[in-house]
């Protein structure tokens, strides 16, 4: 009987397994080992050890991408909870309509990001500057997404579009955990106000703000389809996220070797940066 | 406390925002239901309403870009992934959760599936599309078992944590009655697990219906399209006639809003619980 069930668990477990290390372990060191080769897609090719990865630090178009990527995420990640917490607030008020204004609130979360881009790629490079004309700004009149100083503002706004919705969600779950009587409590204290939020408020949610974090930077680092469709990378290259241009040069432009490199030093990154986040929000956690 | 009072400056808050929302998508609706004539270079021009509610756009657009073929294999990949991850995700998580604690065996492949979860698709892109392409994968059978496999770190993990809650007497009652594990499995503990898998289900779907990287990478030679990356490809094609692309992008987006509009409820809880476990 106790063999049965052994058994059978064996019997689930190893097929799953073997269909995981097909797709996913065994891709990954395939990965490994073409960051080590001069491969360019197709053809023959030989091992060179760690030159690719030499040549990574040295590489200006690879560094302007990490710095994008990492300026898009930190930018989009303080936006998107900012007002993902205001609205949260808010939206757990008393208000009128309330389930109408949630459900309208997380619609944007649902769309495809590649179409929502090209809505928005629209939107700044024709209405945006006729706007700006009409009322006489003249940093707008030409459209934001031709502008290599200013393009990834508007990637951030696309990218924030989308993920306030997500956040704003879960910071309302936080805050329908928080009991009332802890306001109650708090207002005989004196607590209203900005001194209810910084000391009751956001101390209760502090979990929820955690997952919000994680969730932002996370999906932020590996930004790709919104890039797709607002600036393919341009103009003069200074909206290059880091997915992006692996899949660029390295699928079309004969550097699967090297953007192999590039990706497996991405891959660390977002493990370090993963880790890290978890092992300082785990410590806030306890604190309280 | 008790009295109803509405919170004035938290509504006007709302009302601003939600603003935010709509205008793209009135922007959206107008444009796809114009003639380039109507759209003269003033704001005006752009926004406002059509002078008439004409479904020739779409009528276009549906055969620029293969409209049904990109919808059918949408639709396809994305019920096939979920039904697959509802059955193979919750058994690996229930042969996980139930031996993880007891056995090294298990307790270090359930982190190794875990961990799955920090590896970027960047990294596997390239060797994976190399990957499908010598098992003759590159189409919607590759796609769907990546995303099979992509999903299951995630899965397991919610699958796995939703089966602390049922108690180990259940399978031993039904132990005792003579059914066998696999049985079992079927007959009491999958039903069990409903909630799960309606989180499950809805994060599942909204991912991969959205999805552009995956199909871009690996169905690439195989001309077929699945709805997001009809547009990619068609793209040029629309040229500088942007009420045909509009109307295709509105297309695009009436499935995932119909969806929406029926099983709203369920589809905020799934992803709340999701995010949250």
């Amino acid at each position: 009987m106790k063999n049965e069930r052994k058994r059978t668990f064996l019997l689930i477990t190893i097929p799953i397994l073997a269909l995981f290390v097909c797709f996913n372990t065994i891709p990954l060191i395939r990965g490994v080992i073409y960051s080590f080769t001069n491969f360019k897609g197709f053809g023959s090719y030989d091992w060179v050890g760690f030159r690719n990865y030499i040549d990574l630090f040295s590489d200006v178009r690879v560094g302007k991408s990490y710095l994008f990527t990492f300026k898009l995420a930190i930018a989009s990640t303080i936006v998107v909870n900012v007002i993902s917490l205001l609205l949260a607030l808010a939206l757990n008020s008393k208000i009128r309509a309330k389930s109408f204004f949630r459900g309208a609130y997380f619609l944007p979360n649902i769309l495809g990001a590649l179409v929502v881009g090209y809505i928005f790629n629209y939107f700044f490079t024709y209405i945006l500057p006729a706007v700006a004309d009409m009322i006489g700004i003249e940093a707008l009149s030409s459209s934001i997404l031709s502008n290599p100083g200013a393009a990834w503002i508007a990637i951030m706004i696309v990218c924030a579009w989308q993920a306030i919705a997500m956040n704003t969600i879960i910071y309302i779950s936080g805050l329908q955990t928080v009991p009332e009587d802890v306001y109650e409590a708090g207002g005989l204290d004196g607590a209203t106000g900005w001194k209810q939020f910084k000391y009751l408020t956001f101390p209760l949610i502090i979990p929820f703000f955690s997952i919000n974090m994680v969730l932002c930077v996370k999906n932020f680092l590996m930004v790709f389809d919104q890039i797709m469709a607002l600036t393919k990378g341009g103009p003069a290259q200074s909206t290059e996220s880091i997915s992006y241009l692996i899949y660029n040069n390295g699928m079309s432009g004969g550097q699967f070797g090297f953007q192999s490199a590039n990706a497996v030093v991405f891959f660390i990154v977002i493990v370090v940066v993963s880790v890290a986040q978890m092992k300082f929000s785990g410590k806030k956690e306890e604190q309280l | 406390m008790i009295t109803k009072r509405t919170n004035t400056p938290a509504m006007v808050l709302l009302i601003l925002g939600l603003s935010t929302i709509i205008f793209p998508l009135y922007l959206t609706i107008v444009i796809a239901f114009k003639q380039p004539s109507e759209m003269t270079n003033s704001i005006s021009g752009i926004l406002s309403l059509p002078k008439v509610w004409s479904l020739n756009n779409f009528r276009e657009a549906m055969e620029v870009t293969n409209f049904w073929n990109s919808l059918g294999n949408s639709l396809l990949i994305t019920l096939v992934t979920v039904g697959l991850s509802i059955a193979v995700h919750s058994l690996m998580g229930y042969a996980l959760g139930r031996n993880k604690a007891h056995s090294k065996f298990y307790s270090f492949v359930y982190l190794f599936i875990v961990s799955g979860m920090f590896v970027p698709f960047a990294i596997l892109m390239m060797p994976l599309a190399k990957q499908t392409a010598e098992m003759g994968l590159a189409n919607w059978v590759g796609v769907v078992l990546l995303y099979v496999v992509f999903y299951m770190p995630m899965n397991v993990l919610l699958y796995s944590g939703y089966l602390v809650n049922i108690p180990m007497a259940l399978e031993e009652a039904a132990k005792v009655d003579g059914a066998s594990t696999w049985r079992t499995y079927w007959k009491i503990i999958f039903p069990i697990m409903r909630p799960m898998h309606a989180t499950v289900a809805v994060l599942t779907a909204l991912s991969v219906w959205n999805d552009v990287m995956t199909p871009l990478v690996i169905m690439a030679g195989s001309e077929q399209n699945t709805l997001p990356l009809a547009q990619l490809n068609f793209q040029s094609q629309f040229g500088t006639n942007y009420n045909l692309a509009f109307a295709s992008y509105l297309l695009s987006l009436i499935p995932i809003l119909i969806f929406y509009i029926i099983c709203q409820k369920q589809i905020l809880n799934g992803v709340v619980n999701g995010a949250v476990k």
